[in-house]
C-alpha cells in the first residue's frame, strides 16, 4: 500500500463515524484511488465505463487541451448508489484527498435523502455504474455483430436526444392504448336529423364507437422512449440502445438539476467535518482549508468579476446561511425536498444576493456585456435558465401519421425563440436514419415565423 | 469503509491501464473526419501543402472538429446571464467589437466546431478516393512491357499459421489481455494467445515508367505560375505512380536553353529572357533515346508554361514535338497563367492541339488559380484513362 492509501485508510473510517455523528445518513461508499488519466475519462464519459461514441472522443480531446493549459483540475467524482462509488486522484496531495473524502460523504448524504435522487434511484436502481458497464458491453457485442457504422448511426441519434426524457412520468411506462372508445354519439344531421324528429321514433341505442387512438394522445416529451416504442421498423438491439441511453439520462438528470444544492451541501459538510475532525493533525487542517477556499472561490485566479457562477461557491454560501439561521434540521428538510429551481427561488434572498455581489448581465452579439437591472426575480431566472428542461429546448412528439411520418413540435413560445435550423435538420436526419420514415419539426425561424424543418433534403 | 488503490498496487494491473477509451473514441472521430474530408477532395488537392520529396508521400490538410448535433436554440441578439463581483447596473464589463457586429463573442459561438487541427493523409489514400470519385478503370500500362509478378504482402492476423510467421508482439499482447481478464491462470502463454501473420497474394505490375517534366522558367513564369505547375505535376506524378512499380523522373527547365535538373532544384531554377520550347522538347527526346529503352518504359511527358513561345521557334517546336510524340504514352500540357482569358489559345496551346489532331495521346489543361487544379487533375486522369482504354 502506498503512503497515500495508508493514510486514507486510517482517515476514512474516522471521517465516516464523524459524519454519522453529525447526522449525515448515507449508503456505504467505496473509494478508489485512480490515476489522473482515468479520472479525466470518468469526467468526460460521466460514468466509469460507458458506451463508445466518437462524441466522447471529442469531449476528451477538449478536456486534454484544457488540462494541458492548466485550466482544470479534477478532485473527485462520486457515483450515487448503494454503495456509492467515489474516485480519488492518486497524484493529488493527501490533504486534497482528505478533503475530498469529507466532501464525498456530503454528496452521499445528499443523494440518499434528496427526493429527486431518491426517486430516480428507486426507478433505475442503485447500481448505475454496473449497469452502464453492461450497456457498454452489450453495445460492443452488437458492434461485432452488426458493424460499427450501423451501431454508430443509432448512437448518433440516441445520444443526441439524451436530454429529451420526461422524468415526470414513471420510468417504466405502458404503451398508449392503440384503440379508444369514442363516447359521444355522432350528431344527427341531414336525413337522420329529420328521421329522428318523427313522432314515435325511439332513438336507437347508441353503440360506443371504437376507433384508432391518436398517438401520442397528447404531446409526448420523452423522445427516447417514444422512438424506442413506436419506430415503424426498429430492431430489438436498436431499441435496447435507446433504452440504455434513456436509463443513463434518467440517472444524470437529478445530478444536473441539483448541482448548486448538491455541491454546496458537500462543500458545507467537508468544511464542517474537517473542522470537527480532531483526529487530523492541525497542519493538515490548515492545508485542507486552503484547498477549501480555492474550491469555493467565486473567481478564477485573481479576477474580480466572474461571468459564470461557481456552483460550489453559491451553494456553500447559501447552505451556510440557512443552517446558521434555521438550524441543521430545517436545512436537511430543504435538502430533501428541493432541487435547484426551488432552492434558488425560495432561498436565494435579496440579502444573500447582495452579500455575494451577484448581478444579471446582458451580452450582445458583438461581444458587449453590460450589467443589467438589479432585480432578484431576473437574477433567479438567469441562474436557472441554463438548467430548464435538462438544458435542452422543449421538443415534443406531436403526431405519428398514418404513413409513419413523425411530426415533432418545438415549444418556441416557452423557449422564447426558435431552434437553430441547420442543427435541428441534422438531428432530424439522425432520427430519420433510425425512424426510417420522414421526420418533420415545427419551430420558428429567424423572423419568428413558423417554419417546418424536414429530415429530407429541403424543406418548404 | 472500502478503499481500493488502483494506481500503486503491483499485484495486478487495472483494465484501464491497458487502453484509453478517450483515445479510442478520439481516433474514431478522426476516422469520421477523414470520411467527411473526402467529400472535399477538390479543396484538399488544391490546398494541400505539396511536399517535393517523393519519398514523403503524405499531404497535410487542415480540418475542423466534427460536431455531434443536438437541438439548440437559435442564437439571439442579446443573451442574459448571471455573474458575480463588484459591478453596478449599467457598467460595461466588456466592450463590443465594432468590426464584427454579427460576429461571435469570445468563448461564445460554436465552441467545439471552431477548433482546427491538421490531419495527415497518404497521397495513395487520396488517389484511391480520386479513382473512385472519377470512376476510373485501373490504368493499364503499355502492352508488351508488363510482366505481372505475384507478391506476398502481410495482411492481418490468424490464430493458426506457420511457426515462422508467429507475431511475437501480438501474441504477447493477447497473453497480457487474457492474464489481466483472468488473473489466476497458470499459463503465461496459451495456444489461444498465438497470433500469426497472414499473407495475401497481390499481383504487382513490374513495369517501368519514366515521367519527364518540362518547366518554362523564363522571366514571365513567376511564383504564382510555378506553384500551379508544381501542384499539377505533383498530382499527375502520384497518379502515374499508382500503376508502376518503378518510376524514373526527369526534370528539365528551359528558357532559351534547356538543362536537366535534380528535383530539389527544379522549382527554384529561374532563367532570364524569352522562351524557346523546342530546346526543352529536343532535350527530352535526347534523354528518352539515350537512357530509356522504349520497349521497357512507359513514357509520360508534362510541359508547364504560360504558353508564350517565340514565333520564330514555332516550326522547330512543332517538328521536335512530332519526333517526340511517338516515343510517349501520353503528352500533357499545363498552361499556367494569371488569367484564363486566352484559354490555350497560345503558341504552345496550338502545338498541343496539333498533336491531338494527329491522334497522339495528349491532353491540355489551363490553370490560372487554385480552383483550376482539381479540374485539371481530373481531366488529366480521365483523358489518360480514355487513352488507355483505346490502347488495350
Amino acid at each position: 500500500m502506498s503512503d497515500m492509501s495508508h493514510s486514507l485508510a486510517e482517515t476514512i473510517p474516522r471521517m465516516e463515524a464523524l459524519a454519522v455523528e453529525q447526522g449525515l445518513k448515507f449508503f456505504p461508499v467505496d473509494f478508489e484511488l485512480v490515476p489522473p488519466s482515468f479520472m479525466m475519462e470518468v469526467a468526460v464519459y460521466g460514468l466509469p465505463v460507458r458506451m463508445p461514441h466518437w462524441s466522447f472522443g471529442l469531449r476528451w480531446i477538449y478536456q486534454m487541451i484544457q488540462h494541458r493549459m492548466g485550466h482544470s483540475k479534477i478532485f473527485e467524482v462520486v457515483f450515487p448508489g448503494n454503495p456509492n462509488r467515489a474516485y480519488l486522484v492518486n497524484t493529488n496531495s493527501l490533504h486534497e484527498n482528505t478533503l475530498v473524502v469529507a466532501h464525498v460523504l456530503g454528496h452521499a448524504d445528499f443523494s440518499r435523502n434528496n427526493i429527486a435522487f431518491a426517486r430516480s434511484q428507486d426507478e433505475v436502481g442503485y447500481h448505475i455504474v454496473e449497469q452502464a458497464a453492461s450497456h457498454a458491453h452489450r453495445i460492443e457485442e452488437v458492434i461485432k455483430e452488426f458493424g460499427e457504422q450501423r451501431v454508430e448511426q443509432v448512437l448518433d441519434c440516441a445520444l443526441s436526444l439524451e436530454p429529451h426524457i420526461d422524468t415526470q412520468q414513471p420510468f417504466n411506462r405502458k404503451e398508449f392504448p392503440r384503440k379508444h372508445v369514442v363516447e359521444d354519439k355522432p350528431a344527427a344531421e341531414g336525413f337522420h336529423a329529420r328521421y329522428a324528429d318523427l313522432p314515435g321514433e325511439e332513438s336507437a341505442p347508441s353503440e360506443p364507437r371504437v376507433s384508432n387512438a391518436p398517438i401520442p394522445p397528447k404531446p409526448e416529451k420523452d423522445l427516447l422512449w417514444f422512438i424506442a416504442h413506436y419506430a415503424p421498423e426498429m430492431e430489438e438491439w436498436e431499441r435496447d440502445i435507446f433504452l440504455a441511453v434513456r436509463k443513463e439520462a434518467w440517472y444524470f438528470q437529478p445530478v444536473f438539476n441539483c448541482q448548486i444544492m448538491n455541491e454546496g451541501w458537500a462543500s458545507y459538510w467537508h468544511s464542517r467535518l474537517l473542522r470537527e475532525a480532531d483526529f487530523l493533525p492541525s497542519s493538515m487542517y490548515v492545508d485542507c482549508m486552503k484547498t477549501h477556499s480555492d474550491v469555493v472561490s467565486p473567481y478564477a485566479g485573481d479576477q474580480q468579476v466572474a461571468l459564470k457562477l461557481n456552483p460550489y461557491h453559491v451553494g456553500y454560501v447559501m447552505w451556510e446561511k440557512i443552517i446558521k439561521e434555521q438550524g441543521v434540521e430545517s436545512a436537511r428538510r430543504i435538502m430533501e425536498q428541493e432541487d435547484d429551481f426551488g432552492f434558488i427561488r425560495n432561498h436565494l434572498s435579496r440579502e444573500l444576493a447582495d452579500d455575494m455581489k451577484l448581478f444579471s448581465f446582458n451580452a450582445k452579439r458583438n461581444g458587449e456585456i453590460k450589467v443589467a437591472e438589479n432585480s432578484l426575480d431576473a437574477l433567479h431566472e438567469n441562474i436557472l435558465a441554463p438548467k430548464f428542461n435538462f438544458g435542452a429546448p422543449r421538443v415534443f412528439v406531436e403526431e405519428l401519421k398514418n404513413d409513419g411520418t413523425l411530426i415533432l413540435r418545438h415549444e418556441s413560445g416557452i423557449d422564447g425563440r426558435g431552434l437553430e435550423i441547420e442543427r435541428a435538420r441534422k438531428v432530424l436526419q439522425y432520427i430519420a436514419a433510425v425512424w426510417k420514415r420522414p421526420v418533420k419539426l415545427l419551430t420558428l425561424d429567424g423572423e419568428d415565423n413558423e417554419a417546418w424543418i424536414s429530415s429530407e433534403a429541403e424543406s418548404s | 469503509m472500502f478503499l481500493q488503490d488502483g494506481g500503486q498496487g503491483n499485484s495486478h494491473k487495472h483494465w484501464y491501464d491497458l487502453f484509453s477509451r478517450g483515445t479510442r473514441d478520439w481516433l474514431r472521430h478522426n476516422e469520421k473526419v477523414r470520411e467527411a474530408v473526402r467529400e472535399h477532395l477538390p479543396e484538399m488537392i488544391a490546398k494541400s501543402d505539396v511536399l517535393s520529396k517523393p519519398e514523403n508521400r503524405t499531404v497535410q490538410v487542415p480540418v475542423k472538429f466534427l460536431e455531434h448535433y443536438r437541438f439548440t436554440l437559435r442564437n439571439s441578439d442579446e443573451q442574459s446571464g448571471a455573474g458575480q463581483g463588484k459591478a453596478k447596473q449599467g457598467d460595461t464589463l466588456r466592450q463590443g467589437k465594432p468590426g464584427q457586429p454579427g460576429g461571435q463573442g469570445e468563448g461564445g459561438g460554436d465552441g467545439e466546431g471552431a477548433f482546427q487541427f491538421v490531419l495527415e493523409f497518404k497521397t495513395d489514400e487520396i488517389l484511391d478516393w480520386l479513382w473512385e470519385e472519377l470512376k476510373l478503370p485501373n490504368l493499364q500500362p503499355k502492352e508488351g512491357s508488363n510482366v505481372d509478378v505475384d507478391e506476398y504482402v502481410r495482411e492481418g492476423w490468424d490464430k493458426r499459421g506457420a511457426r515462422s510467421r508467429l507475431d511475437r508482439r501480438r501474441t504477447m499482447k493477447e497473453a497480457i489481455k487474457r492474464r489481466t481478464a483472468i488473473p489466476d491462470t497458470p499459463v503465461p502463454i496459451s495456444n489461444d494467445d498465438l497470433r500469426f501473420r497472414q499473407l495475401a497474394r497481390k499481383r504487382q505490375p513490374t513495369t517501368n515508367a519514366v515521367v519527364i517534366f518540362l518547366l518554362d522558367v523564363s522571366s514571365s513564369m513567376d511564383e504564382h505560375c510555378r506553384k500551379l505547375a508544381k501542384s499539377f505535376f505533383f498530382w499527375a506524378l502520384q497518379g502515374i505512380r499508382r500503376q508502376f512499380s518503378h518510376i524514373d523522373t526527369v526534370f528539365i527547365a528551359h528558357s532559351v536553353e534547356a538543362f536537366e535538373f535534380e528535383e530539389e532544384e527544379f522549382f527554384q531554377v529561374s532563367g532570364q529572357g524569352g522562351t524557346k520550347s523546342s530546346t526543352a522538347l529536343e532535350l527530352a527526346e535526347k534523354i528518352l533515346q539515350e537512357r530509356f529503352d522504349n520497349s521497357q518504359y512507359n513514357s509520360y511527358l508534362f510541359y508547364a508554361t504560360d504558353g508564350e513561345n517565340f514565333s520564330n521557334d514555332r516550326e522547330q517546336s512543332s517538328a521536335s514535338l512530332a519526333r517526340l510524340a511517338p516515343l510517349l504514352n501520353f503528352a500533357g500540357y499545363a498552361e499556367v497563367s494569371h488569367s484564363n482569358t486566352r484559354r490555350l489559345n497560345t503558341e504552345v496551346g496550338r502545338l498541343w492541339q496539333q498533336l491531338a489532331d494527329n491522334g497522339h495521346p495528349s491532353g491540355s489543361y489551363s490553370l490560372s488559380n487554385d480552383n483550376d487544379i482539381w479540374p485539371a487533375i481530373k481531366a488529366f486522369f480521365t483523358d489518360q484513362a480514355a487513352q488507355q482504354q483505346v490502347d488495350v
